[in-house]
């Protein structure tokens, strides 16, 4: 079959050798799918994601979260590839553990989050294939979210989106949190029912169009008084 | 350079390869630039037929997918090519529509021309026989039905028109998932309720089996001088309920600047 690797970068046909057998590449990594998405209020964060682990055109698990819970006031969400999920969140549970046991006190959000940045990068040449989004309170007690790239560069955010449906939801988030791109419209700060029936909303619009996300939505809310988890029916198509 | 006007020379069958130097040249640049070209939309797809006493029976899910995003959630993948006659198709949606409204086309004619309704061996032999010219690049996998003067049949034709006589067919992303269910269930001279039962079940495995394949589920029902499109059969997932109201009150997308332009237009 004629294909564009048959051609050069100057347009003529490439001379065609045998070259030998082909050795087919092992990858170490997959994809594994999944959405998650953090909010951060006045004295409240919010965690969500689906539960869908897919591979291919595959489900493997419609019950696979992607929050983790890490202390009290702190919850990351991790997706992209399973395998490096489930390292990287128990390296952070052991090195939480570490902490508490040297310095006799949890580690805050803002500590936390500055730790994944530099495990993180410890692996710039081989990294971990995970998008991470930290939520939980800061030592006022306020809300806050952290979103990481997959090599560590990191920043405290509002809000934010981030696996297989992050670009359909960003813009969502954009303009209902954000107030961004709408004229004459009274900014309200946001409360935890809204809040919690706006990532309803957009998690049922991102099941409709992305195919890796679907059967069940997870939210875990972070107040002063502890972490509560709702689980929310989605599409299973 | 104004184009010159040339007398057209006829394409003796199959496609053309004269752009596709230029073509590597261009994709070259763009992926320089750090863009991809555009791809073909693919239908992800599950379809199915099966034989039963009375007819055929065809069923096919309605999502059509540009890579991994859903871009039509209920789209129709039963086509027509006979009034006795219909196709699912799936691969590449606009090879598969193309090609059976070709088919239909000239089958109407020829059945004009014979004085006869069309027979589905017609009908896979002309579809075959196109695909076979084009050397797989037609990226169309039929599932053809429909019964005739002989009888009930069901083929399945492969991008490289290949085909095959069967009682029961699977094509598709999620044919596995179908293919699965018929080999549990499916026996010969089944009646019209459980035939159908049983393709809308290897549907709706494909649906929630299958990434590529979801929605709904239709259903076509062919008998000797009968045919039933069921469009939907089957509304196997709805869309959730929002709770919030998401409505722009007047003047979100306010102007702030304002132009006014006097065109002058003589008539």
């Amino acid at each position: 079959m004629i294909s564009a690797r048959a051609y050069g970068d100057n347009g003529k046909m490439k001379e065609y050798h045998y070259t030998g057998p082909v050795e087919h590449k092992f990858s170490p990594y997959a994809f594994n799918g999944g959405t998650v998405l953090a909010v951060a209020g006045e004295d409240f964060a919010l965690v969500a994601s689906d539960t869908r682990l897919s591979e291919g055109y595959s489900i493997h698990s419609r019950d696979s979260p992607k929050c983790y819970k890490l202390t009290d006031t702190t919850v990351i969400g991790c997706s992209g590839f399973h395998g490096d999920c489930l390292t990287l969140t128990k390296i952070i549970e052991a090195r939480l553990k570490m902490y508490k046991h040297s310095n006799n006190k949890s580690m805050t959000s803002g500590a936390i989050a500055a730790m994944l940045s530099t495990i993180l990068y410890g692996k710039r040449f081989f990294p971990y294939y995970v998008y991470n989004i930290i939520g939980g309170l800061d030592e006022e007690g306020r809300g806050a979210v952290y979103s990481f790239d997959p090599v560590g560069s990191y920043q405290r955010d509002t809000y934010k989106a981030g696996g297989s449906a992050s670009a359909m939801l960003q813009p969502l988030l954009d303009n209902q949190i954000g107030f961004k791109n709408m004229e004459n419209v009274e900014q309200l700060p946001l409360t935890l029912e809204k809040a919690v029936q706006l990532v309803k909303d957009v998690f049922i619009s991102a099941a409709e169009r992305d195919v890796y996300t679907g059967d069940a939505l997870k939210i875990c809310i972070i107040t002063k008084e502890g972490i509560r988890e709702e689980i929310v029916p989605l599409r299973k198509d | 350079i104004m184009a010159t006007v040339s007398v057209c020379q006829y394409h003796r069958g199959g496609f053309s390869f004269e752009n596709c130097k230029r073509n590597a040249l261009l994709e070259a640049d763009i992926n320089k630039l750090g863009f991809s070209s555009p791809a073909a939309r693919k239908t992800g797809t599950t379809i199915c037929g099966v034989v039963y006493k009375d007819g055929v029976v065809l069923g096919a899910d309605t999502r059509a997918t540009e890579g991994m995003v859903v871009a039509d959630k209920n789209c129709s993948k039963i086509h027509y090519i006979s009034p006795n006659v219909y196709c699912c198709g799936a691969g590449t949606a606009a090879d598969t529509e193309m090609t059976t409204q070709i088919i239909s086309s000239n089958l109407e004619l020829h059945s004009l021309s014979t004085g006869r309704l069309p027979r589905v061996a017609t009908a896979n032999r002309m579809l075959k026989q196109m695909l076979f010219r084009y050397q797989g690049y037609i990226g169309a996998a039929l599932v053809l039905g429909g019964v005739d003067s002989t009888g009930p049949q069901l083929y399945s034709i492969y991008p490289h028109g290949s085909t095959d006589k069967l009682p029961y067919v699977t094509m598709g992303s999620g044919s596995l998932a179908a293919m699965a269910v018929f080999e549990d269930r499916y026996r010969p001279n089944m009646e019209e309720e459980e035939a159908k039962r049983l393709v809308r079940d290897a549907i709706a495995a494909g649906i929630f089996n299958d990434l590529g394949s979801g929605s709904n589920i239709d259903l076509c029902v062919i008998t000797k001088g009968k045919v039933d499109y069921l469009r939907p059969h089957d509304v196997a997932n709805k869309k959730g309920v929002r709770t919030g109201n998401y409505r722009y009150k007047h003047g979100t997308t306010d102007d702030t600047t304002h132009h006014t332009l006097t065109c002058f237009f003589p008539l």
